[in-house]
């Protein structure tokens, strides 16, 4: 009875499996990689952070990436005086919504917000930007696969080149850029990495943190449990 | 050392000659005398006490560094929405108070869940502990209400969303629904009006009433004593110094045992808090992490898993009756979903407290109820044409298990009193 009671209880939990909508590639894990979190953060001051802001992210915050104050202060700060500041831009959002039809969002919690049952919101990031192509019939000229009648042109297109989407559905670069595809996907894999870092600059702490955390309750437990013990041993 | 006994003595001879200080301790402590056979599912009345701890003490220290601000800061964010990344960037340990704060919020409902269905499993709402469980109810209400209004605050756009549909619900009545619905918000949508007093309802107003009835929840069940396992009465069977055979004190035996109920709480919510703080978009929604924005509708509102299931009662209900829309109807639903608990004591007419001694019958229907409690919290989170292995329907499917979770309730007095029951023990046994 009970076997049964509790194969009913858990039946659900199977049938919950449901497939994703979207298909989405794998982003590369380079969390602990600095060099690629450094190379992310180069791209990103020098390609997002003109229409994006990233404004609760702090300069000096990167030290978490491997950078000094003076290394963040001549070549990544070019919009502001103090590496204390938060990344912010000089584009004003009324503007940014005339241009663009809507404001560029922050990015700095982009890679948090993205995530969905499709998978991560690196994998979104990672699969969004390489998957601009060519679409006349836009304003700006691009479309993008996951991310239907984006108002973001390809900012990127002079590095990955100019892809069309075929009858069959399937990106296709038909001019190419200064970066070899395999050099392209790399280089957006350390813009992801950045993005992801920069979502929750406290991740790879927080489970360093946890480990000792539950190290100590486990010992705690050992203790505790002979304590319960021995004062009940004489309850039967 | 003799003196400084001698000192303390005196010191606690001074209080308790102006405050029951050692009298309270007896009483609820080292003379509370509770049944010796407590298992597993009575770890959860403390750990709920923990959580509530956990709950207040880190609330406090974000009350000091949140802002319930709906206006754009100079980058085009909502202050409170930045003030939230503050917390996780700036503020020192910050990210540990929020996510100890945002999981204890999910914590809190499953060790109550836990502890309501430990009462559903042994009877614990039956004469004569119909306060306690009444009591218990109002705490669980008003921990709706203090998660309802507390998940505005991060002013992200299930947080908006979220508000602006719950509150919209109470337009669905008739004649003084818009009106109600305006006056709730402050405003015509939901706005800073709204958020200023949300924040004043969750770190005020709600907590005030939870430890209150806390309070009475705990006074009420020190006054009748504790239910067990076997739901009989311990106090029935006393030694001659009117102690219970089977009865232990509180202090130290629970207490000791709980500390190691409290240790394994802890090690599954580090686990949370540390490594999946997001509980896979359960905790924290992914669509929370985008600012609050009243001109952009996600394709998909979905409430916090621990309201799903009554939400799934809400969207049960699609026709309209007596001339009344739909939604009004719905509302009624799932306010009737939360509220049916308080009529348990009432409802139930087995002769056993217990489901060790209640018959197959009790057991079967129970089952399925649990079963179907999990359904209808998942399809709520789900969009109303979600479709299981996308071939069966949901929404029919929620339909059902709406009117089985009613019937559950409502039919209660007749099957209670039919199912054959075994005879309870004498005495509480040691399994």
């Amino acid at each position: 009875m009970k076997k049964l009671l509790f194969a009913l209880l858990f039946a659900p939990l199977v049938a919950f499996a449901a497939g994703p909508v979207l298909h989405l590639d794998p982003a590369p894990d380079k969390a602990n990689d600095m060099a690629a979190l450094q190379n992310g953060a180069k791209v990103f001051v020098n390609y997002c952070l003109n229409c994006h802001s990233a404004s609760y992210m702090r300069y000096n915050r990167l030290k978490d990436i491997g950078l000094n104050d003076d290394q963040v202060r001549d070549n990544l700060m070019f919009t502001a005086d103090k590496v204390g500041e938060p990344m912010r831009i000089a584009m004003q959002r009324n503007d940014a919504k005339a241009w663009f039809g809507a404001a560029p969002p922050d990015l700095t919690v982009i890679a948090r917000a993205r995530a969905s049952e499709a998978g991560s919101g690196a994998d979104w990031l990672y699969t969004y930007l390489r998957s601009f192509y060519r679409d006349e019939t836009r304003p700006t000229g691009w479309n993008n696969v996951i991310f239907a009648n984006v108002g973001m042109p390809h900012v990127l297109w002079e590095l990955q080149g100019d892809q069309m989407m075929g009858p069959d559905h399937k990106l296709k670069l038909v001019k190419p850029g200064k970066m070899r595809p395999q050099e392209y996907d790399a280089m957006v894999g350390d813009l992801v990495a950045y993005l992801k870092y920069m979502g929750e600059p406290v991740s790879e702490f927080r489970k360093h943190l946890g480990v000792i955390v539950l190290i100590f309750l486990a010992v705690f437990f050992v203790f505790a449990y002979a304590l319960k013990r021995e004062f009940w041993k004489d309850i039967h | 050392m003799s003196k400084v006994n001698a000192l303390l003595q005196g010191t606690l001879n001074w209080v308790d000659e102006r405050f029951p200080l050692t009298a309270n301790w007896k009483a609820h402590l080292s003379e509370y005398y509770a049944p010796k056979n407590f298992n597993f599912w009575y770890f959860f009345g403390s750990l709920a006490m923990l959580v509530l701890v956990i709950q207040i003490v880190t609330g406090i220290f974000l009350t000091m560094h949140y802002k319930p601000d709906a206006s754009l800061n100079a980058s085009g964010v909502p202050v409170a929405f930045a003030s939230v990344e503050y917390i996780m960037r700036d503020v020192t340990w910050g990210w540990l108070i929020r996510y100890m704060h945002s999981t204890g919020a999910s914590a809190f409902f499953l060790v109550v869940y836990l502890h309501m269905f430990r009462g559903l499993l042994y009877g614990s709402y039956r004469k004569p502990r119909e306060l306690i469980w009444l009591f218990g109810i109002g705490i669980f209400l008003c921990l709706m209400g203090e998660a309802f209004f507390g998940y505005l605050l991060p002013w992200g756009q299930m947080s908006f969303w979220g508000a602006q549909v719950i509150v919209n619900l109470f337009s669905a009545i008739p004649v003084i629904g818009p009106d109600l619905s305006i006056w709730l918000r402050g405003d015509y949508v939901v706005g800073d009006a709204t958020l200023n007093r949300f924040f004043a309802f969750h770190v005020i107003a709600m907590p005030l009433v939870l430890l209150g009835l806390v309070g009475a929840h705990i006074i009420a069940l020190h006054e009748v004593g504790s239910n067990n396992p076997d739901g009989v009465e311990i106090k029935k069977k006393k030694d001659a110094n009117g102690v219970p055979l089977d009865g232990i004190p509180f202090h130290p035996y629970y207490t000791v045992k709980d500390i190691v109920g409290v240790i394994v709480f802890l090690m599954a919510f580090s686990v949370v808090v540390f490594f999946m703080p997001e509980g896979g978009g359960y905790f924290l929604e992914y669509n929370n992490f985008v600012p609050a924005d009243p001109l952009v509708t996600p394709p998909h509102i979905a409430p916090v898993w621990y309201f799903t299931p009554y939400y799934s009662l809400l969207r049960a209900v699609t026709y309209p009756l007596l001339g009344i829309e739909a939604k009004f109807w719905g509302v009624v639903a799932m306010g009737a979903g939360t509220l049916i608990f308080a009529f348990l004591p009432w409802l139930d007419r087995s002769p056993v407290k217990s489901i060790r001694y209640r018959g197959t019958m009790t057991k079967v229907l129970l089952a399925i109820w649990i079963v179907g409690f999990f359904i209808l919290g998942f399809l709520g989170t789900k969009d109303p044409a979600y479709k299981f292995f996308g071939a069966i329907p949901g929404a029919p499917v929620a339909q059902i298990l709406s009117v089985y979770y009613f019937l559950f309730f409502l039919t209660m007095p007749i099957w209670s009193s039919l199912d054959r029951c075994q005879p309870e023990p004498d005495r509480v046994t040691m399994k």
